[in-house]
C-alpha cells in the first residue's frame, strides 16, 4: 500500500509538471481570455442594438418619408436580434461569419441613415437626437475597442497552439481549433460617420 | 559604475520590453508620453496658475474619492486616431485603482482641435457616454472656441468631478472601520510579523531566522486556523526560511512605504473599455 502511494506521488508530480511545461495551462488561459474578449464584443454590439429602436423613433418624427432607409435599419436590427450568442459562436467559423455579416449589415444601414439625416437640420438640432448620437458614437468606439482586443486575444491563442511544444499538447490532448479573428470588411464595418 | 549582474538584468529587461512591445506596435502610432502628474500639459495650453489649481483639485479628489482624473494635452496627434491614442494612454498610465477601474482621461490635441474624455469601466455607470458627450460639447468646446482655454479645462474638470463624486470612496488608512472587506486578523498579524522579522534580521541575521521560526507558527495559532502538529512541522522551516529571506527585501519595503500617492498613477487601474466621448472645437 505504502509503496503504491510512494510510486503514485512522483508519477502524479511528473504529469503535473510535464503538462505545465508543455503549455497545457497556457493554452487554457489563452482560451479563456479569448472567450472573455468575445463576451465584451457581444456586449458592445448588444449595446448598439439596444439604441436602434430609440434612434429610429426619433428620426421618424422628423423624416417619416425616408421609409426605405428606416426600414432597412429596422430589418438589419431584427437580423442581429436573431443571432446566436455565446461562446459557441467563436467555435464555429460559419456562425462567426453570420455574426459578422449581420452586424456589418446593420453598420452599413446605420451609416446610410446618418447620411440621410444630414438633410434635416431640425432633426440634427433635436436634443434627443444629439443625445443618441453621443451614445451611438460611444458604442461604435466600444465595438472597435472590443474587436481589437478580441483579435489580439485570438492572435495570442493561435500562436500558443501552434508553437512547439504546445502544438503537441494541443494535437494529442486538447484538440482546440484555431480561432478566427475579425476581418476588416471593405467599407461595411466602418462606423457610421456621426458628424454635425 | 554598476554591478555586472545589474547590467545583465537591465539588458534582459530591455530585450523583454522590445520582444513584448516591438511587434504589436503599429508604425504610425504616436508614442504615449510619460506622465508627470495629474496635469500633463505637453502642448503648453494651460497657464501656470491654472495648472497648479487643476493639479491641486485633482489630487484632493484622488485622496477623498480615489477616482483619478488625468489631463493630457498634446501639440498634435501626428495622424493617429484620437480614440486610439486616448485609450492607449489611459491603459499605459494605469489611471484609476486596481479593481475599481475608476480613471478618467481628458485628452486635448491642439492642432486637431480635438477633445476626448476617456472613461474607465468603473465609472461608465455615472459618467456615461452621453454625459461625457454633453461635457465636451456643452462645457469644454464652447470655452475653447471663445479662446478661454483655462476656463474650459477648469469647467470640464469640475463637471467630471461632479459626475463621479461619491461613486468610490478612498480607503483611508486612518479611519478605516471594521467592514466586511477588512482582511482577516491573520493577515494583519502576518504583515506585522514580517515587518518585525525583517527588522530583526536586518540587525543580525540569525535573530531574524529565530524570530521567523517562532512567529510564523504563532501567527497561525492566533489566526485560529485548524492547527495540527503536522502543520507545525511545515510552518517552522517555512518561518525560518522567511526569517532568512525577509531582511533582503527589507530595504525596499522601508523605502516604499508612504509614497503611495506621490509618483503619479500606476495604481494598477487602467480598465478602459472605450467609454467616453469626443468632440471638436
Amino acid at each position: 500500500m505504502m509503496r503504491r502511494i510512494a510510486l503514485f506521488i512522483p508519477v502524479f508530480l511528473l504529469v503535473c509538471f510535464g503538462l505545465t511545461g508543455c503549455g497545457y495551462n497556457t493554452i487554457q488561459q489563452n482560451d479563456e481570455t479569448v472567450i472573455a474578449a468575445w463576451g465584451d464584443v457581444e456586449a458592445a454590439y448588444q449595446r448598439r442594438a439596444d439604441l436602434i429602436p430609440n434612434l429610429v423613433e426619433v428620426v421618424k418624427g422628423y423624416a417619416a418619408h425616408e421609409k426605405e432607409t428606416l426600414s432597412a435599419v429596422t430589418e438589419a436590427r431584427a437580423k442581429v436580434g436573431q443571432l446566436q450568442l455565446g461562446s459557441d459562436v467563436i467555435n464555429n467559423p460559419e456562425a462567426l461569419a453570420r455574426f459578422q455579416d449581420a452586424q456589418g449589415g446593420l453598420s452599413s444601414a446605420l451609416s446610410r441613415l446618418m447620411v440621410v439625416v444630414e438633410q434635416y437640420p431640425d432633426l440634427k438640432a433635436n436634443q434627443n437626437f444629439r443625445d443618441l448620437q453621443h451614445q451611438l458614437e460611444g458604442t461604435e468606439n466600444r465595438i472597435n475597442v472590443a474587436r481589437v482586443r478580441y483579435n489580439e486575444a485570438v492572435r495570442i491563442f493561435n500562436t500558443s497552439i501552434r508553437t512547439f511544444p504546445n502544438n503537441l499538447t494541443n494535437n494529442f490532448l486538447l484538440k482546440l481549433p484555431r480561432r478566427e479573428p475579425f476581418k476588416a470588411e471593405a467599407g461595411a464595418e466602418k462606423a457610421p460617420a456621426v458628424k454635425f | 559604475m554598476s554591478h555586472p549582474s545589474h547590467a545583465i538584468s537591465r539588458i534582459l529587461l530591455l530585450l523583454a520590453i522590445i520582444c513584448v512591445l516591438g511587434p504589436t506596435r503599429p508604425a504610425v502610432a504616436l508614442d504615449v508620453p510619460p506622465y508627470k502628474g495629474y496635469v500633463n500639459d505637453y502642448a503648453d495650453m494651460i497657464s501656470q496658475p491654472a495648472e497648479v489649481k487643476l493639479e491641486r483639485a485633482l489630487q484632493s479628489f484622488d485622496l477623498t474619492d480615489s477616482t483619478q482624473v488625468a489631463i493630457l494635452t498634446v501639440p498634435t496627434l501626428a495622424g493617429d486616431s484620437l480614440e486610439d491614442f486616448s485609450i492607449r494612454t489611459a491603459a499605459q498610465w494605469q489611471i484609476g485603482q486596481r479593481g475599481k477601474d475608476n480613471g478618467v482621461l481628458l485628452l486635448v490635441a491642439e492642432k486637431e482641435r480635438a477633445v476626448r474624455i476617456e472613461v474607465g469601466r468603473g465609472l461608465e455607470r455615472v459618467l456615461t457616454d452621453l454625459l461625457s458627450g454633453c461635457c465636451v460639447d456643452g462645457v469644454i468646446t464652447p470655452s475653447f472656441q471663445a479662446g478661454r482655454i483655462d476656463q474650459g479645462f477648469e469647467a470640464g474638470v469640475t463637471a467630471i468631478i461632479q459626475a463621479t463624486r461619491g461613486e468610490f470612496k478612498a480607503a483611508r488608512r486612518a479611519d478605516r472601520g471594521r467592514s466586511a472587506e477588512e482582511p482577516s486578523p491573520l493577515f494583519h498579524f502576518l504583515f506585522f510579523g514580517m515587518f518585525v522579522v525583517g527588522l530583526l534580521g536586518k540587525i543580525w541575521r540569525p535573530l531574524g531566522v529565530a524570530a521567523g521560526t517562532i512567529l510564523f507558527p504563532l501567527a497561525f495559532l492566533f489566526g485560529l486556523l485548524p492547527f495540527s502538529f503536522l502543520l507545525l512541522f511545515l510552518l517552522i522551516p517555512a518561518g525560518a526560511f522567511g526569517g532568512w529571506l525577509l531582511p533582503l527585501f527589507m530595504t525596499g519595503m522601508l523605502l516604499r512605504g508612504g509614497g503611495y500617492y506621490g509618483g503619479g498613477f500606476g495604481g494598477g487601474g487602467g480598465g478602459f473599455g472605450g467609454g467616453g466621448a469626443s468632440g471638436r472645437w
